[in-house]
């Protein structure tokens, strides 16, 4: 295969390494399954069904790749947690809600590569027995579920979907079945629901884990956009030889997503771990816009916790323990996570010191009270709590236990909920309280306390100020 | 000496509060804390419904003993029990196992903590209305905050606000600014009745209970959900500001409004009745009863309750003490005997009322006894197609083969002219059949019943009795269970329990002391009804005890039986 | 309210993706369809969704009313979602909001929780906030119906309209 041509002013960066987005802007390319048999398309599929489905699961387990939808679980272990002796239909999912803000990779792929997601689809489904997949989309994504359904009539007239397929006993079936505009149906099990027809509400786990009592009480295995792409491109090379691509542990390539305060955001392909901050943001995008400085970083995702510029990080890697800035993290899921934060779906937001963090953490708070689905107590009444202290702040009606209130409904929530809603949600407060109080202590000076509070809380805030 | 104690087959070791307790494999966390004395406070968990663990009130603390390392030994502690590693993250009590070597914390700092939080989580969006709310001293918003909550809010925003008073069904209101969304009405509504008609509209903090507009929350089992919900969202239409439940008294009886013989608690204060609902028998109605039972009650609040003992003269009915009602009573039906005489008794009388009644039968040589039938539709939940409540202690103490075959029998005696009087107990002849003519052409017709019904305009003498929640005694319903009824309130005026009315009439044929008390009736029965032997008043107990075997089961029993083996509730 | 022939068909269609005894699966493929072929999901459709999957009618108001995709009343002729969140908040969405309405007509003052969406006068435009739209890096974006647009700034607002006239 011959190295694509790419679209002028989209040329991948020579720190790149395009794997997964190999055909996104490329010269010539289209979605159409022709281009893709072209370039070579479906021989990993077609070399994956002259396996055995335990020796694909054993490439993948071997190959180290770790979910690329936020959490950064192993794929093929979680695929190996489907009960030994299951007699019940088993069901891959493809989790297509991108939806944490500061990710918009999945996008890409569904519109110009989905033939790349059909396959990685097709090997996992034959790896876990599926015989059903379904890709759940993200209503906003419109075109992107006309593109894919698309792509699997073209899959099911090649002769790659459907029973018998490519001469063998292997039979499988894909659906696009589209959401409604809802971020908790990333959650594996909300999503789940969701495809059940029943509200998304995530199911508590145990016993609900879904590998073994999943979609319809049977076993199910969610795995991400990009990490059934992956699956290609393991099968493709080999476990051995795609997990030295990036670093141990920390395998393969991964698609950051740039948004914010820099020059050139993007999507950037790159191996995990071998890039650092500071070389995504100066070199990748650009660096910060004309004569802004570098205030923050939110690295894995809105609900990441955000890193300060000017903190420094413990972190160890080969060598031993070493204090290291910003701008020196490796850009993995456990250098970040070992910096306190997350390398999540992989959405980095950066921020200038243009920003004032009273209104971005208002913002975050206002998308996930919008978003928490509302089963469980601390994070239905809790999201929504965390919103309306920071509005009244941002509306001039502070008082000087905002900030410590805050964070404590942030602490009332983390840990105490069904799914990791409840992080999401409070991480981002916690952080932001925690890493910038000064800025929030600037808006607790109650300078229009009349107009923001309601009636009864006056009362109540005229307390407070006594108190205080 | 540190003995190791090994798990046996069915048990497990569990520490609770730093106790060790051992309990069924399968136990929910929650449950074990309960036999450990160290209750959990929860909202959505209820043992006969599925677990969601929404509410997020009993998170507890949890550990479990570190997997042993091959080739080592596990660390024990002074009492031989593995040492516990502590989880950082709380779990919830409610829908978790316990396992081998568990140890569970309720009274630690991060307990604790949770509790607080999630307290005043609830109650930062509740309106605080309890003055004029119906839940009052029975919510466990209420009682928890005492126990769980801060004293004082931080709430500083705008409440959300939410539907109230919304009429969700013709027995229950709703108010949405109370509701926790525990989901326990919903999740009873779909599991236990098959009636999904509520769900949650809306999301996050504007999540809102609701029904259809087209499909109202109308089966025969809706009230159930009133009192399950664990605050005052869900309040019934026929009990909401009639009474402060704190100075109700409760009763322990039985609905007597067919042969389930659903066992109930009535609230009653100074005399009325307030409410009544199912008090939790999970050989006869599990915690459930029907709508149309706990209505029962107002039967008794009948503006023609009869309050005085009558006799007929010429073409009215005077007012006599209860002397001269019992003699006359008693010397015109003793005028009669064989074929002359008939008695009708009713299956809703109790097992002593209905011992005496045979007693007096006997002592009056009457020629037939028998009980009237009533079936209406049952379901295939609680409610039974027989109506009466005893019809099988009527067989077994009457010695009717068929109850309800021998009417026709009367009916052909008084048209031949046979029978020429009646003692009628607890029935209205007009009502199942019998005539104004048919019945004229008697000489004698005595009646005891609670209601100045049509029959009574034409019985001789009138016996005013008690209704269900005014008397004591024994029932056996369908599945043969024989349970106990007791007297919530005094039945109006001069008005007398049935028993004592009866056991006045045998005194007064036969001349005899009879037994003064009703468990002496009881024990008399004892020795004369086999199905009783060796069984004593107080024996039967709260639950009751099984006297027969009638082959009936419970399909709503049987239904959660099978949900238990399941797993998905504990029952 | 007329359920159209090919509706019923892509309905049924539709059903078919599911295990036979799971068809409540095909609650949100159903009422995307409704809302296609009507423009919003109002009572009727509710009822014949539920029908048409054997459940309560509850269990699609529930749905209806969860999921920020559905609407239960008529929008414009055109509908405009514009991404809220952080990113293209950053990017300065708000003005691009402003902008929109100014030139099409619309006022968001009555907007709330409960009805997020405001009508142009003409009935042509119809406008909501949505939350992220996940193309982070190109804000701030909107999607007009199905169609998606990027770097929609204040300044770009005319022309994207004037696509839709």
């Amino acid at each position: 295969m011959a190295n694509p041509r790419y679209i002028s002013g989209k040329t991948p960066h020579s720190r790149e390494t395009r794997m997964i987005f190999r055909n996104v802007d490329r010269v010539g390319w289209n979605p159409s399954i022709e281009k893709y048999l072209e370039d070579g398309g479906y021989n990993s599929f077609k070399k994956s069904l002259k396996m055995t489905p335990s020796e694909v699961t054993d490439e993948v387990k071997a190959s180290g790749l770790r979910g690329r939808g936020g959490a950064g679980f192993p794929t093929g272990v979680k695929w190996g947690f489907i009960p030994p002796n299951n007699s019940k239909p088993v069901y891959l999912i493809c989790n297509a809600d991108e939806s944490e803000p500061g990710t918009f990779k999945d996008r890409y792929i569904l519109h110009q590569d989905p033939h790349q997601l059909i396959e990685g689809i097709l090997i996992s489904s034959y790896a876990v027995g599926a015989k059903i997949a379904y890709i759940y989309v993200r209503e906003e994504f419109p075109e992107g579920a006309v593109i894919l359904e698309r792509a699997i009539e073209e899959a099911r007239r090649a002769g790659l979907l459907g029973k018998k397929i490519a001469g063998t006993g292997f039979e499988c079936e894909i659906y696009v079945h589209r959401g409604a505009g809802a971020y908790i149906c990333g959650e594996e099990t909300g999503l789940i629901e969701s495809l059940e027809g029943k509200r998304p509400y995530p199911r508590i786990k145990p016993p609900y884990f879904p590998a073994a009592l999943g979609l319809y009480m049977c076993p199910t295995i969610v795995n991400n956009v990009e990490s059934l792409c992956h699956v290609k491109h393991v099968i493709s090379m080999g476990g051995d030889k795609y997990s030295r691509l990036g670093t141990p542990r920390n395998t393969g390539t991964r698609i950051l997503c740039v948004s914010g305060d820099v020059r050139k955001p993007g999507y950037f392909e790159i191996e995990v771990g071998k890039l650092t901050m500071g070389e995504l943001i100066n070199d990748l995008c650009g660096g910060m816009k004309k004569g802004r400085k570098l205030k923050a970083v939110i690295p894995g995702g809105s609900s990441a916790k955000v890193l300060r510029a000017d903190e420094t990080y413990t972190i160890r890697d080969g060598e031993g323990e070493k204090t290291i800035g910003l701008s020196d993290i490796p850009m993995d899921f456990d250098s970040l996570a070992a910096c306190g934060s997350m390398a999540g779906s992989g959405g980095v937001i950066v921020m200038d010191d243009s920003r004032d963090m009273a209104w971005v953490l208002n913002n975050i708070n206002t998308f996930y009270a919008h978003e928490s689905c509302g089963q469980c107590t601390p994070c239905r009444e809790g999201s929504l709590w965390m919103k309306k202290i920071t509005d009244r702040m941002l509306e001039g009606g502070g008082v000087p236990s905002d900030v410590e209130t805050l964070a404590s409904v942030g602490d009332n929530i983390a840990g105490r909920t069904i799914c990791a809603f409840g992080e999401a949600c409070s991480w981002p407060t916690q952080s932001f309280v925690a890493k910038f109080p000064e800025e929030f202590k600037k808006h607790t000076k109650r300078r229009n306390v009349g107009k923001a509070l309601n009636p009864e809380a006056k009362v109540a805030s005229a307390g407070i100020k006594d108190k205080h | 000496m540190a003995v190791s104690k090994k798990s046996s087959e069915d048990l497990v070791n569990v520490q609770v509060d730093g106790h060790w307790i051992r309990v069924p494999k399968g136990t929910r966390m929650i449950e074990a804390c309960k036999q450990a004395a160290a209750e959990v406070p929860h909202y959505c968990y209820h043992p006969k419904l599925t677990s969601p663990g929404n509410c997020r009130m009993c998170l507890v603390e949890m550990g479990m003993p570190p997997r042993p390392t091959p080739g080592e030994e596990a660390e024990l502690d002074a009492e031989g029990h593995a040492k516990i590693n502590w989880m950082p993250r709380p779990v919830i009590a409610c829908a978790n196992t316990v396992a081998e070597g568990m140890g569970i914390r309720t009274q630690s700092l991060l307990a604790k903590e949770c509790r607080q939080g999630v307290m005043e989580f609830l109650l930062i969006n509740h309106p605080l209305d309890c003055p004029i709310c119906d839940q009052a001293g029975e919510c466990t918003l209420q009682e928890y905050s005492v126990e769980h909550g801060n004293g004082q809010s931080r709430f500083l925003e705008s409440k959300v606000k939410k539907p109230k008073n919304v009429d969700i069904g013709p027995r229950i209101r709703l108010d949405d600014e109370r509701c926790v969304l525990c989901s326990r009405c919903v999740r009873f509504s779909k599991e236990v009745v098959d009636d999904d008609v509520l769900g949650f509209v809306d999301r996050g903090s504007h999540n809102t209970l609701a029904v259809h507009p087209d499909r109202k929350l109308e089966n025969n089992y809706s009230l159930n959900t009133v009192d399950i919900c664990p605050v005052g969202a869900l309040t019934s239409n026929d009990f909401r500001f009639k009474m402060r439940v704190w100075f109700m008294r409760e009763t322990k009886s039985l609905c007597t409004g067919c042969a389930r013989g659903c066992n109930t608690l009535i609230g009653s204060r100074e005399g009325k009745i307030y409410r009544q609902g199912p008090r939790e028998n999970n050989k006869v109605n599990s915690a459930w009863m029907c709508d149309s039972g706990r209505m029962e009650y107002h039967r008794l609040e009948d503006p023609a309750r009869l309050t005085d003992p009558m006799i007929k003269r010429g073409r009215t009915h005077n007012v006599v003490d209860w002397t001269e009602a019992i003699c006359r009573a008693a010397k015109d039906l003793s005028r009669f005997k064989g074929d002359e005489l008939a008695i009708i008794a009713s299956g809703g009388m109790t097992n002593e009322e209905l011992y005496l009644t045979r007693t007096l039968a006997e002592s009056l040589e009457a020629g037939v006894v028998d009980v009237v039938k009533r079936s209406g539709s049952g379901d295939d939940y609680l409610s039974h197609s027989d109506k009466n409540p005893n019809v099988n202690g009527a067989r077994k103490i009457l010695k009717l083969r068929s109850p309800g075959s021998r009417l026709k029998l009367i009916h052909a005696g008084i048209a031949e002219g046979k029978i020429k009087a009646l003692l009628v107990l607890g029935e209205d002849l007009l009502d199942i059949g019998f005539s104004e003519e048919e019945l004229g052409g008697l000489k004698c017709m005595v009646l005891v019943h609670m209601i100045a019904n049509p029959t009574a305009k034409m019985s001789t003498v009138v016996l005013p009795g008690a209704g269900y929640a005014e008397k004591r005694g024994s029932m056996i319903n369908a599945t043969g269970r024989l349970q106990r009824l007791n007297k919530a309130i005094d039945s109006p005026g001069l008005s007398r329990e049935d028993w004592e009315i009866l056991q006045g009439l045998n005194r007064a044929v036969d001349g005899k002391d009879e037994v003064t008390e009703l468990v002496d009736v009881f024990g008399e029965m004892t020795s004369a009804v086999s199905i009783f032997k060796g069984l004593s008043f107080a024996g039967i107990g709260d639950l009751g005890v099984d006297v027969m075997d009638t082959g009936e089961s419970v399909p709503l029993l049987e239904r959660e039986a099978k949900r238990v083996r399941d797993g998905l509730i504990v029952g | 309210m007329e359920i159209p022939k090919e509706l019923e068909k892509s309905a049924d269609d539709a059903i078919g993706h599911y295990p036979p005894e799971e068809k409540r699966s095909a609650a949100l493929p159903l009422l995307h369809l409704v809302q296609q072929e009507f423009g919003f999901i109002n009572d009727d459709a509710i009822s014949w969704v539920a029908d048409k999957l054997a459940v309560e009618p509850i269990k699609i108001l529930e749905l209806v009313t969860f999921y920020p995709g559905f609407r239960q009343k008529a929008p414009g002729e055109y509908h405009i979602r514009v991404c809220r969140t952080l990113s293209c908040a950053m990017a300065g969405c708000h003005k691009t909001m402003e902008k929109i309405c100014e030139i099409a007509g619309i006022d968001r003052s009555k907007v709330s929780h409960h009805d997020p969406i405001a009508v142009s006068s003409d009935g042509k435009f119809s406008i909501e906030f949505a939350e992220c739209l996940a193309s982070c890096g190109t804000g701030p974006v909107c999607l007009v119906g199905d169609d998606f647009h990027e770097e929609v700034k204040p300044e770009n607002a005319k022309a994207l309209l004037q696509q839709y006239k």
